[in-house]
């Protein structure tokens, strides 16, 4: 009951998102990144080759803009293999990792740093830490490491992003809970007796609820060009599987032979990261007008 | 002031020791850290001799301990790739590494100090749009990449620049790039509002009303303002650049640390790696160290305060 | 009796002396101009201050006061402040005819010089007091090595009574109490000794015994260099304690004029005997200044006729219609009114 009545009015999300799409809506990032997510739903049926066909006597055709064909609209790789079909399939290990990267990243530290700024105390003490500690090491240093005990993959990858970066979402939402334990609603619940799970679902995650928003959107690009960081140096997707930083690898070898294969992909991982990035900043525009700490 | 130093030290300290007691458990996740630490070909005896050096027999804290210790003489054992000691090889590419993390920064700020400071004076401008587009463009992209869009123009296509290595003070300009711009977003944004708040203050107008030139105004009375939240910030990027150049290093065959632990790592040289990321950490939180104790050479209120 | 409108009298004063003004304000009208539209927050302003003398600018706060003040020397807020009309002659040259440029190098600073509201934000935190108040000797060419401006820095500091003045050039400004802040605000203000200089509202921060002693050092001040001084500020009894004569400004215009026991005696517009009214007699309590119903007129909708009219007890038909103009009380003693001839002596009411 009091519950109810003692709720904040200004977390209801869908409200404010419904309101926003008038002026300065970032259409274009929003379509950007809609695209992404679609074409790694979609992507076998709409690729117009098999990403892995191999075709030797088709290598190193060029774009169609630099002499090429529409056949294969962005060129080809050394062994024949359409860039654009490959481009397609890679955007589906990027959604993927940046899914269950962020989802378990955002988790884990959501609760750790919920528990940490609820509790307060010892737990508190040691969760910060923890966090501490691993904010002393730079976090490409520590997925190297990790990489290294772990068999490289696409499990690894979302491994070693979510551990260096639950101390992220930690850190702020710890911070934000602080702020919000002491306030009456807040007291008010735990006087009529709500448990400390009530209070997480019903008082505290709304309220941080557009905080994880943005630091969510502007990971995506972080955790991608990540993936990619990884994959490039042969520690994270492995060929041929393919994602963008397999391509930019393999296009590596070749570099003199064909300009392409090295800038598609790129751009490719470029176009997400500027949207996502826009689209965070927009998003933070709006949900932290404050500027708070994001 | 000395207590906050001799306090931040402590932290740094404690900092360090939390990374090696990571680097100690990631190591130990893998079951038998011999087979990390010895090439596959090596002979039973010397697996052996490693498993008593190492003290796998002892409870797993005492191990730790024997780690530490081992760390702490500086004895991180021997390079099976490049047959040296561990140490040795480290501090004989680590000054490659913190060139190359320098001149990076030193880039990055080339770019985001005017950008910022100019933005901030003609907001709304083209130049504040241009700016704000070129920033936001090495945010967007993987530093390894713009290194290899660089090699592609400028040493393949235009064959100005080289391409590898570290012979001579050409070779650092396009790694120093690659690895530069993607702090630039950032920093131009935090200077640009420091700038806006810092411009419409008391004192740069009573600064201007006592006939200070514009020039002065902005890039010495109002830019020392903002520069404290700038230097946090760089502080933060020059450590990760420090501890992170990894794939830049091993795109321009950069002959730093970054590329040392890769090459290690794929020799599965495990002596070298775990050394190598624990020197990134350390060389990662001295930095922030040097940063916070930076604070009071810019702003006295910082300095007579703690 | 002569009727003008404000636009096209010359603010003839001849109270004190035959020589030029140091300062002659006329006609002058700034604009700013918001998304909303432009505002003219001064609209017609215009007078003399002679050397050695000092004026002050009374009003409620939104008067206009300020921005007279920035007026003066070019510090309107940009983009979207600008003067549109009128002239600043200092020393008989126009400072709105002056390039950004000629008007830093020759005289800000130099010959005209500001004092804000705040001294605690008026410092740049990060230099040293001697660098701020040694910079308009270094870059007026009044000093030519760093030995000089510190020397000249040091005699500046001495000259507001900051005690040992040499051994606090290279303290920052964090380390000064707020009376002693606003004494460095003022060495720098006086460091070129200029003609004119211009306080806002110099101790509305400080407390009252602070004040009293801001007050008589000005006033020592003047007596040594002759300074001019336009002192801003909403206190009539700071004003009555310094003034020599006094410009009651409301809405953006000057409603009346004149030396400051005149005023003070013979109040003639309605406005300022209203403000006289609101001054907390001896031993009141009171802090509150002006007990004056109503508040002054939006910049965004301004009365077309006396801008006081709504808020005047006299007002009738003729005040709503149309602007007064200026008329001529006697020993440079004028104000804007309609009702002042009708009333015949100006302390009706």
């Amino acid at each position: 009951m009091t519950a109810e009545t003692t709720r904040l009015p200004d977390h209801g999300i869908g409200a404010q998102l419904r309101s926003l799409f008038g002026d300065g809506f970032p259409w274009i990032s929003a379509g950007i990144l809609v695209g992404v997510i679609l074409l790694a739903m979609v992507g076998p049926m709409v690729s117009p080759w098999q990403p892995g066909a191999l075709d030797l006597r088709s290598a190193f055709q060029p774009p169609v803009w630099a002499g090429g064909a529409w056949s294969h609209p962005l060129g080809t790789d050394n062994l024949g293999r359409d860039i654009f079909s490959r481009i397609i399939a890679g955007t589906r290990v990027s959604v993927i990792v940046a899914f269950w990267a962020i989802l378990l990243s955002g988790a884990i530290g959501t609760i750790i740093g919920m528990i940490a700024g609820y509790f307060g105390g010892w737990a508190d003490t040691i969760i910060m830490r923890l966090v501490d500690m691993q904010l002393s090491i730079p976090p490409l240093a520590l997925a190297l490491i990790l990489a290294a005990v772990l068999d490289p993959g696409l499990q690894a990858v979302v491994i070693v992003i979510t551990v260096t970066y639950w101390s992220w979402y930690a850190r702020i939402v710890r911070g934000e809970v602080l702020s919000l334990r002491e306030r009456e609603y807040v007291a008010l619940a735990r006087i009529a007796g709500c448990g400390p799970l009530t209070i997480f679902a019903r008082h505290l995650a709304p309220n941080i609820v557009n905080t994880l928003l943005v630091l969510a959107t502007l990971q995506v690009g972080q955790v991608i060009i990540f993936e990619a960081s990884l994959s490039f140096l042969g520690l994270g997707i492995q060929s041929p599987d393919i994602s963008w930083g397999v391509m930019l690898a393999d296009a590596r070898g070749y570099i003199t032979n064909a300009w392409w294969a090295i800038t598609m992909p790129g751009v490719a991982i470029m176009l997400t990261c500027l949207a996502s990035n826009l689209f965070g900043d927009w998003l933070r525009d709006v949900l932290d007008p404050k500027r708070k700490q994001l | 002031m000395t207590q906050f130093v001799l306090r931040r030290v402590l932290q740094g300290l404690f900092s360090i020791l939390g990374a090696s007691l990571i680097i100690f458990v990631i190591t130990r996740l893998s079951g038998d850290p011999v087979v990390l630490m010895l090439p596959p070909e090596a002979p039973e005896a010397l697996v052996q001799q490693m498993r008593e050096r190492l003290g796998l027999h002892l409870p797993v804290w005492q191990q730790y301990l024997v780690f530490l210790g081992d760390a702490l003489t500086g004895d991180f054992g021997t390079s099976y790739r490049w047959d040296m000691p561990v140490r040795d090889l480290i501090f004989e590419r680590l000054p490659a590494t913190i060139y190359l993390a320098s001149a990076a920064l030193a880039f990055s700020l080339v770019l985001s100090i005017p950008f910022g400071v100019i933005s901030a004076v003609r907001r709304g401008s083209w130049f504040d749009r241009f700016a704000k587009t070129v920033a936001m463009l090495g945010q967007a992209m993987p530093n390894f990449w713009v290194g290899l869009l660089l090699i592609l123009v400028f040493s393949i296509h235009l064959e100005w620049m080289p391409a590898f290595g570290a012979d001579t003070p050409a070779h650092v300009i396009m790694p120093a790039i690659a690895l530069g711009w993607y702090p630039v977003a950032a920093q131009t944004r935090i200077v640009r509002s420091a700038m806006l708040d810092v411009l419409e203050s008391d004192y740069i107008r009573m600064g201007r009303s006592v006939g200070v030139p514009e020039g002065v105004l902005v890039w010495k009375y109002a830019f020392r303002n903002a520069a404290v939240p700038l230097v946090t910030m760089m502080g933060v990027y020059f450590a990760s650049m420090l501890g992170g150049a990894f794939v830049v290093e091993v795109v321009f065959a950069w002959p730093g640390l970054g590329r040392t632990v890769v090459e290690a790592l794929f020799a599965r040289d495990f002596p070298v790696v775990q050394a190598g990321v624990l020197f990134a950490a350390i060389m990662f939180v001295i930095a922030n160290l040097l940063v916070d104790l930076s604070y009071g050479l810019i702003d006295p209120r910082i300095r007579h305060d703690r | 009796m002569t009727e003008m409108s404000p636009m096209d009298h010359a603010p003839a004063d001849q109270s004190r002396t035959d020589q030029p003004p140091v300062l002659d304000v006329r006609h002058l009208v700034t604009e700013l101009r918001l998304r909303r539209g432009a505002l003219r927050p001064v609209d017609g302003v215009s007078f003399r201050v002679g050397r050695g003398e000092t004026l002050g600018i009374v009003g409620e706060s939104g008067s206009g006061k300020s921005m007279t003040c920035l007026s003066l020397l070019r510090l309107l807020p940009r983009p979207g402040g600008r003067i549109a009309a009128g002239e600043v002659l200092v020393a008989g040259t126009d400072l709105t005819k002056l390039s950004e440029k000629e008007l830093a190098r020759d005289w800000r600073g130099r010959r005209i010089s500001m004092v804000t509201q705040d001294p605690m934000s008026s410092l740049n935190p990060v230099y040293t007091v001697g660098d701020q108040v040694g910079a308009p000797l270094r870059y007026h060419g009044l000093a030519h090595s760093r030995a000089e401006a510190r020397a000249r820095a040091a005699d500046a500091l001495g000259r507001v009574r900051i005690p040992s003045p040499e051994a606090r050039l290279d303290d920052f400004p964090h380390q000064f109490s707020g009376g002693m802040r606003q004494r460095v605000v003022s060495a720098m203000a006086i460091a070129c000794a200029p003609e004119v200089m211009i306080a806002d509202e110099p101790t509305s921060s400080l407390d009252v015994t602070i004040q009293v002693k801001m007050m008589d050092l000005y006033k020592q001040i003047q007596e040594e260099t002759g300074v001019a001084i336009v002192l801003i500020t909403h206190d009539m009894g700071v004003a009555a304690s310094i003034c020599d004569r006094i410009a009651v400004m409301y809405a953006g215009r000057i409603v009346e004029q004149g030396p400051a026991r005149e005023i003070f005696r013979n109040p003639a517009h309605p406005y300022t005997r209203a403000l006289l009214n609101a001054i907390p007699k001896l031993g009141e309590k009171s802090k509150r200044l002006y007990a004056l119903g109503g508040q002054p007129p939006s910049l965004l909708d301004m009365p077309g006729g006396c801008r006081f009219a709504p808020r005047c007890t006299l007002a009738d038909a003729k005040c709503l219609a149309a602007y007064p103009g200026d008329s001529d009380l006697g020993s440079g003693h004028r104000a804007a009114c309609w009702r002042l001839s009708e009333e015949g002596a100006p302390d009706a009411a």
